[in-house]
């Protein structure tokens, strides 16, 4: 197991936001985390990585990477496993770019950050950016330059140039275009075929996580409320929340059916 | 389509700088309950197309009638009362309702601004929109801030019918919410467009809310109309290898329906330098030398349908076998997925024949 969320408890002072009791990602593997706004998908994800007290919530329970308790590292040591060992993707990529930069110099800096020389990270750069079917030459743009779907490649290129083990991608193509969502489903897919990269893909759109996904947790007011292989939660739901989130997926070949 | 139409736009263009957002489009929209989908990809000038039938962007060229009138050249009265026939819902109900105004002070304003009903009448108007959208009458008394996502669209959609338009332009209307919301907004906009025989404009970039909603569906990409139709023949068999794609890029629930995806390579062109020739061609799987330098005249390909593409028999006919149930192997699928990047299906065993029946039921 490479991930693992136990007894996670997320609270803004008494009000609970997340109570999980169990959640993995084993080695490559892509896991769907789904359900409605305020449900707690996105205060998970800030959990795991350490970054709940940025919004003034307090954790307990317990988050392991291969065995190594991350909720008791010192942010110092945290910032040693956050971008390196686990990287985030999020909905919206113009607001992880800075603007005003180049968007090289913010690839250049995540990956200098990490211990990369000036000359290994122009390598590195180079190199994650022909893998994610990009020009090398769009680093030397500026964000406002580069389309939503670029700009998203772009951070899965940060991810891929520091080998991240665990990738938690955010609703990474919920502002994105159906036709750039489907290359970017795609190039997570290939990246966990080729890298062996573990996913966590946060998502309300159940159709994209029945696409994407090898097993999925449904969440609602902070819990799960069911988990298990996509295919058979997504074809035999056992909790009504989620049958009632099936039913609520518009189908096209219903057409003229009605 | 015997009757006048109520929104006539033929050949409209609209310039923002260099960049020809609309670019000659030609479009009917029939008296309610009707609806036609505008889809596409962003930058494709869906927006501009529905900002421009309702005068919110100025037209450089071509016309637009209501009703038969040419209304690009209203002002004053005449204009407003366009207005009130004509209205919009936007995608961010957050930005279209004022956050210091209560719900039934929102409404009307309407009713007032277009002197309907003021004072005691409005607030009571107000309350029996709010009911007629499915939210509680006493929401008047509420702040936007104290409704959801969801109610907060209702609002909306209740606001833009307090003044009984003939015309509504529903920009995105769902894709700011989750999907339960989206579902219970799509419902109520299929009961409204009956009870109120409703003529509408639905602008998406997803297929998946067109087909209960839209008797005519057209394809925008970069300004142009792709291919238009009716909307269930046209998924079902798309004529122009832009639809396809975009419709095979739609995720859908159950294996067993997803066909081959046709990934497109690259992102919609710079607007301000379009390609010579076909404008899709440098995406397009299909693409040969005379899309390369000869522009396709948008043209009929079947009963109501009409596509801008040199090659679009070879896509009816490629799609013809793909919704018979063949596996993935059949000749269209292969021919489309040969290009790079493209994904096989897992099966294709997709719609039976009989199911490309067209428009939903009126």
């Amino acid at each position: 197991m490479r991930l693992a969320i136990r007894d996670l408890d997320v609270r803004f002072g008494d009000r609970q936001v997340v109570g999980i009791d169990e959640l993995s990602l084993d080695p490559g593997e892509i896991v769907g985390l789904a359900g409605e706004s305020g449900s707690g998908k996105s205060m998970t994800t800030l959990a795991v990585l350490g970054l709940t007290h940025t919004v003034g919530a307090t954790v307990r329970g317990s988050i392991t990477l291969d065995g190594t308790e991350l909720t008791s590292l010192s942010q110092r040591d945290l910032r040693e496993v956050r971008g390196r060992r686990i990287a985030a993707i999020f909905q919206s990529p113009s607001m992880s770019f800075n603007p005003v930069f180049r968007v090289g110099s913010v690839v250049h800096g995540a990956l200098r950050l990490h211990g990369m020389t000036r000359g290994q990270a122009a390598e590195a750069a180079s190199q994650a950016m022909r893998q994610v079917l990009l020009s090398p030459s769009l680093l030397d743009r500026y964000p406002l330059q580069l389309s939503g779907g670029q700009l998203q490649r772009v951070a899965i290129a940060i991810a891929l140039a520091l080998r991240a083990e665990v990738l938690l991608a955010d609703e990474p193509t919920s502002a994105l275009d159906v036709t750039v969502q489907a290359e970017v489903l795609e190039l997570i897919r290939d990246l966990r075929e080729r890298e062996g990269m573990s996913v966590l893909f946060i998502s309300h759109d159940l159709a994209v996580v029945a696409e994407l996904c090898d097993r999925v947790a449904i969440m609602r007011n902070g819990r799960i409320v069911e988990q298990g292989p996509a295919s058979t939660v997504l074809s035999a739901p056992k909790h009504s929340y989620t049958a009632d989130l099936l039913a609520a997926v518009p189908r096209i070949s219903s057409a003229g059916t009605t | 389509m015997t009757t006048e139409p109520l929104l006539d736009i033929a050949d409209l263009v609209v310039r923002f700088g260099p960049v020809r957002a609309v670019d000659g489009v030609s479009l009917q929209l029939p008296p309610g309950p009707y609806g036609l989908a505008l889809v596409g990809e962003s930058g494709s000038g869906k927006t501009t197309i529905g900002r421009a039938a309702l005068r919110l962007v100025t037209a450089v060229g071509g016309t637009i009638r209501f009703e038969g009138k040419i209304i690009t050249g209203l002002r004053g009265r005449a204009l407003k009362n366009y207005r009130r026939a004509a209205q919009i819902v936007f995608q961010d109900p957050d930005n279209s309702l004022d956050p210091r105004m209560r719900v039934g002070a929102s409404i009307a304003e309407a009713l007032a601004a277009h002197r309907i009903a003021t004072g005691r009448q409005a607030r009571d108007r107000a309350g029996a929109l709010l009911a007629e959208v499915g939210l509680d009458p006493a929401f008047v008394a509420r702040y936007p801030h104290q409704l959801s996502g969801g109610q907060r669209q209702r609002v909306a959609i209740a606001r833009a019918l307090s003044v009984q338009p003939r015309l509504l332009v529903l920009d995105e209307p769902t894709s700011a919410l989750d999907v339960r919301a989206q579902a219970a907004i799509l419902r109520l906009i299929g009961e409204l467009r009956t009870q109120r025989s409703l003529s509408y404009l639905l602008i998406t970039h997803n297929f998946g809310i067109v087909s209960e909603l839209c008797e005519q569906t057209a394809v925008l990409y970069l300004g142009r109309v792709a291919e238009s139709g009716p909307t269930g023949v046209l998924l079902d068999r798309p004529a122009h290898p832009y639809t396809r794609a975009l419709r095979s890029a739609v995720p859908e629930l159950g294996a067993h329906t997803r066909r081959a995806r046709v990934i497109l390579p690259g992102e919609p062109p710079d607007a301000t330098k379009p390609p010579p020739g076909c404008v899709f061609h440098p995406r397009c799987p299909l693409a040969i030398d005379r899309c390369r330098t000869e522009v396709p005249v948008l043209r009929a390909v079947g009963p109501g349908r009409m596509a801008a593409c040199h090659r679009a028999e070879e896509v009816l006919a490629e799609a013809a076998p793909a919704t018979s149930g063949t596996e993935a192997g059949a000749p269209g699928a292969a021919t489309l997925s040969a290009s790079p990047g493209a994904v096989p299906a897992s099966t294709a065993g997709d719609n039976p024949p009989g199911s490309t029946s067209a428009a939903p039921e009126r």
